[in-house]
């Protein structure tokens, strides 16, 4: 009955036990590495046009590529599948004000996350908007009363958001979205965008969130939540009610989910690279994993070369084995080849937990 | 549930109705007018896109125009004060939907964009929440008269821990006065607005001494009345009688600014201003919008008391219009028979209402269209309307970033 409770114990002292670090090792142990590669320059920009952060990427069904990018502005760029710069889409939009992720629907409709006009913009596949969620707020009021630290946490409102982190759907084209730092929940509208329902609040239980940063759905429509502070993903069935903790991975700051028919998870732990180098040294990987929670094996680590992932924030796996991964303090965008392993996942590595609901 | 007021204009049938029951069951009783919409009339060039469509108007060759919240608003850092730039702007666009030119690139008072108007002259009027500014251009797009001042500075707050808007309810928005928004270069400092929930006042009273009138220090008069002049706040409308005076909607907000309508004569010389804010006959809280029908009456959208306010010329006031939920933008038709429209546009935090009326100038209401919602045919918080053609209306949408064409059938 009380699943969770092993979670929440592991999790205090976990942060008892490394209270200066904002990033968690990873409790996974003897996880099989997973040989790879990354494709130098991929990217070619034209001149005068760089990546900034390199905080969204997502591939549509043609295999170009997306890049959501704090710039000078934020920006959306398209790149063809060879990285040929395609164009930019968007350029001046009112809603892109401060990047989060960009993620691409079936019928290949970009959807961009921005947290800095606190919208999720819908592009259709001509770069033409086709729907929008949540308001920037009027700069008329926002001018004066100018804080700089943002605003209302948990207001819980439905057509608003309060700095929103990522978008995902089901199979009816329902929409899903975290929101994000301030409210720590996730909001369900209609494929139309009326609002339906929303979940989750701050704290450590089940159904509970700190910061959800990431998130991901299957084809049965369960939503993977990546609980960044909390170190831990949740999954929520389509209503939005707790089905499983898997908290062996780090801090998730970027999740992502593969196309049927057998889907695999890919987890980041992300590190701030910039940030203590002792944290650095032990995060920074990413897993790879069945939807059960099971670990399949991980690359990478925390560094700015190539290969080494510089807070990595949004992953496309469109193709499980030739990943996207867009990186902060690096700038950049890598295109990840990975090999076929040759260890088998231990049983030790399974690290799924049931979650009972607690009433 | 909260009973409307009957209103004075409407038939004893449908004020009783709404006396017993409510103005739910009232609108239910008005005949819905069937529609369509075109969402994919105006096309923009490449990487061109609007923003929040504050104002739409058509000039009499049909020609389209677009006030818009888009771009990149910034403040700029200067010394020791901060400077508001950009985030609107205005597009033109030919009758069959085409791109024409964008006019004003980087005008001073582009700011927060309002209202966009065409006077019988086709001269293009623009009203702007944010500079304050009534901006009037000629047909070739070169700048005729400004009204009003923008503020040189805004008013930066020290980031104080807990100064946020935390636990805010939807109109918390505009819950915090707008510090320094009145801020004037002569040293005179913004006044304090009425704070959010005071009640009524009365205007023939006189305000207390620490109540300084009109958003401004040292003015004296009730609240949101304004100075005698051309210095506005939060200005959200403007129109034009036969012998071309102008009549400003001053100002947009139900929390902050001037509560007023303010006349001046064709070159912009003030003649009078009415209103104050509160909700007695003659009051404003939140005016969006200002029409004036062929014989010089003045519609007046006061939102925040949800009611239409009928003004002669003078400012007299002569009725007013009930049971249309919150008038949020208004437009009249020309010809011998006017009509009036008005959208009872959704709140930010909602999908309900949206409903457009068609009013008559008695204040019977022929029918509605329309509902909130994001696909085409439905509206996402209007703010603007033109209706040039009484069956052909230009519905311009904040939240939908987008401009709808509506043609309006005849009912079975």
């Amino acid at each position: 009955m009380n699943g969770c409770r092993p979670v929440l114990i592991a999790f205090v002292l976990l942060c008892l036990s490394a209270p200066s670090f904002a990033q968690s090792k990873a409790k996974a142990q003897n996880v099989p590495e997973i040989p790879y590669d990354s494709v130098a320059n991929f990217f070619k920009t034209p001149a005068n046009i760089y990546f900034g952060e390199g905080i969204g990427v997502a591939t549509n069904s043609k295999g170009h590529v997306f890049v959501y990018t704090r710039s000078g502005e934020t920006r959306l760029f398209e790149f063809d599948q060879n990285g040929n710069f395609v164009r930019e889409v968007g350029q001046g939009l009112y809603g892109l004000v401060f990047a989060h992720a960009v993620r691409v629907d079936k019928d290949d409709n970009v959807w961009v996350v921005d947290e800095g006009s606190n919208m999720v913009i819908k592009f259709n596949p001509a770069g033409r908007v086709a729907m929008t969620l949540g308001r920037r707020p009027e700069a008329v009021e926002e001018l004066t009363n100018f804080t700089g630290q943002g605003s209302a946490p948990n207001s819980n409102r439905p057509y608003s958001f309060n700095r929103p982190t990522d978008v995902g759907w089901d199979a009816q084209g329902n929409i899903f979205v975290t929101d994000g730092y301030g409210d720590n929940r996730v909001v369900k509208y209609d494929k139309n965008g009326r609002f339906i329902k929303s979940a989750g609040t701050q704290g450590t239980g089940p159904g509970q969130l700190r910061l959800p940063h990431t998130m991901a759905m299957d084809a049965q429509g369960n939503v993977y939540i990546g609980d960044r502070s909390n170190a831990r993903v949740q999954v929520w069935d389509n209503d939005l009610n707790p089905k499983a903790i898997y908290d062996q991975v780090g801090n998730p700051w970027a999740v992502c989910i593969s196309p049927p028919p057998h889907q695999y998870l890919f987890v980041s732990n992300s590190v701030p690279d910039n940030g203590d180098s002792r944290a650095a040294a032990q995060t920074g990987e990413i897993y790879k994993m069945e939807l059960d929670g099971t670990i399949v094996g991980r690359f990478g680590k925390a560094g700015k070369a190539l290969k080494e992932f510089s807070t990595v924030h949004e992953i496309d796996c469109r193709n499980p084995n030739e990943l996207f991964v867009s990186e902060i303090t690096a700038w950049r965008v890598q295109k990840i080849l990975l090999r076929p392993q040759t260890a088998k996942p231990s049983d030790g590595s399974r690290s799924r937990a049931p979650v009972a609901p607690e009433h | 549930m909260k009973l409307p007021l009957a209103s004075r204009t409407l038939n004893g049938l449908v004020a009783s109705a709404a006396l017993a029951y409510g103005a739910s069951l009232v609108a239910q009783s008005v005949p819905d007018i069937p529609f369509d919409a075109t969402v994919d009339l105006l096309k923009l060039p490449d990487n061109m896109y609007l923003g929040e469509v504050a104002g739409v108007a058509s000039n009499s060759k049909g020609h389209i125009f677009v006030y818009t919240r888009t771009g990149a608003p910034g403040a700029t850092v200067g010394s020791s004060r901060t400077f508001y730039k950009g985030g609107s702007r205005l597009f033109e666009f030919d009758q069959s939907g085409r791109f024409v030119r964008e006019i004003g690139q980087g005008v001073y008072g582009f700011n927060f964009a309002q209202a966009a108007r065409v006077d019988p002259q086709d001269n293009l009027w623009l009203v702007d929440q944010g500079s304050s500014n009534v901006m009037k251009f000629d047909s070739d797009g070169r700048l005729q008269l400004v009204l009003s001042r923008k503020p040189e500075a805004i008013s930066v707050r020290p980031t104080a821990g807990g100064a946020g808007r935390g636990g805010a309810p939807p109109e918390g928005r505009g819950g915090v006065p707008p510090e320094g928004r009145g801020a004037q270069p002569d040293g005179r400092g913004a006044g304090g607005p009425p704070p959010e929930g005071r009640g009524p006042s009365n205007p023939g009273a006189g305000a207390p001494a620490a109540q300084t009138g009109g958003g401004r220090f040292g003015i004296p008069g009730p609240p949101g009345s304004g100075i005698p002049g051309d210095s506005f706040n939060r200005t959200a409308d403007v129109t034009w009688d036969r012998a071309g005076n102008i009549y400003v909607a001053d100002g947009a907000s139900r929390t902050a600014g001037n509560a007023r309508i303010a006349k001046f004569d064709k070159d912009g010389h003030f003649i009078r201003s009415w209103g104050s804010r509160g909700s007695d006959p003659g009051q404003f809280n939140g005016i969006r919008g200002i029409v004036i029908d062929a014989q010089g009456n003045l519609y007046v959208a006061d939102a925040g008391n949800q009611r239409i306010q009928v003004f002669d010329s003078d400012g007299n006031l002569k009725s007013q219009i009930q049971n249309v939920g919150v008038p949020s933008a208004l437009c009249i038709t020309s010809g011998a028979l006017q009509y009036l429209y008005s959208s009872n546009s959704n709140d930010p935090e909602t999908l309900d209402n949206g409903e457009i009326y068609k009013i008559a100038l008695d204040g019977r209401i022929i029918g509605k269209f329309g509902r909130a919602g994001k696909l085409p045919k439905e509206f996402g918080m209007v703010n603007s309307l033109d209706c040039r053609n009484e069956n052909e209306l230009l519905v311009g949408e904040l939240t939908n970033w987008r401009v709808q064409k509506v043609t309006l059938r005849a009912a079975r």
